[in-house]
């Protein structure tokens, strides 16, 4: 799934279990601003259909990394949300 | 075949323990986590784990290492993904150790890092029927 906007760069994010069931897709493509943060990602899914169920903090993983979301984020990024860890 | 590993196939929790074991190591602990049958009151009758695998995989591997440097021990968790039914195991962590103290320590430290940080997330199947996402910061 594609999204467009005003905004000029396209970062591509994975989503998984619920988050996935949320918004419909396991990746979507979303443009946001050169240098966004996980915020602005976050920000820019909670308006897509589904996405207003999305917690305003969930968890975010940048090249296979936990990392906070104020990151800046690169459009080459492996971009991942996180629902809450429920192994073992 | 790395210490720290995802996989759909059941567990053998022995040759996972056989990995780690070795002569000078005299402690030497094995926890299964296995699916129960219920769940805050509801019957469970299966579990079906997911997970984002490629972090998982390189997450399980550096909490192994992290904790094989803090503790004197050798560790290994291996952790299945996929349709687990009742009774079967979903993870086996192992922590081998010259004394019983670091092993136990080690062995409950890697269990409870892999259950928080780990990218992994298990969908309960309840016997009345319905479905639900597992959420530990919901009670």
């Amino acid at each position: 799934m594609t999204t467009t906007t005003s905004r000029n760069t396209t970062y591509r994010v994975h989503l998984f279990a619920r988050y996935a069931e949320l918004l419909g897709h396991s990746a979507i493509e979303i443009q946001l601003s050169e240098g966004a943060t996980g915020l602005d990602l976050v920000g820019g899914l909670r308006v897509l259909p589904g996405g207003d169920l999305l917690p305003a903090a969930p968890f975010l993983a940048v090249n296979l990394c936990h990392v906070p979301l104020s990151t800046r984020l690169n459009p080459s990024d492996e971009i991942a949300l996180l629902p809450p860890m429920a192994g073992g | 075949m790395s210490m720290g590993h995802i996989q759909t196939e059941p567990l053998d929790a022995m040759a996972i323990r056989n990995r780690v074991a070795s002569p000078e190591f005299g402690g030497l602990v094995v926890f299964e986590g296995v699916v129960r049958d219920h769940h805050k009151g509801k019957g469970v009758t299966r579990l079906v784990y997911t997970s984002y695998d490629a972090m998982a995989e390189s997450m399980c591997a550096e909490l192994v290492a992290e904790g094989e440097h803090r503790w004197p021990v050798k560790l290994a968790v291996v952790h299945r993904v996929g349709d687990i039914p009742v009774g079967e195991t979903a993870i086996v962590v192992v922590a081998a150790a010259a004394h019983r103290g670091a092993a136990f320590e080690a062995c409950r430290w890697l269990l409870d890092s892999v259950k928080s940080k780990v990218p992994i997330w298990k969908r309960e199947y309840y016997s009345d029927g319905t479905t639900d996402w597992v959420d530990p910061t919901h009670g």
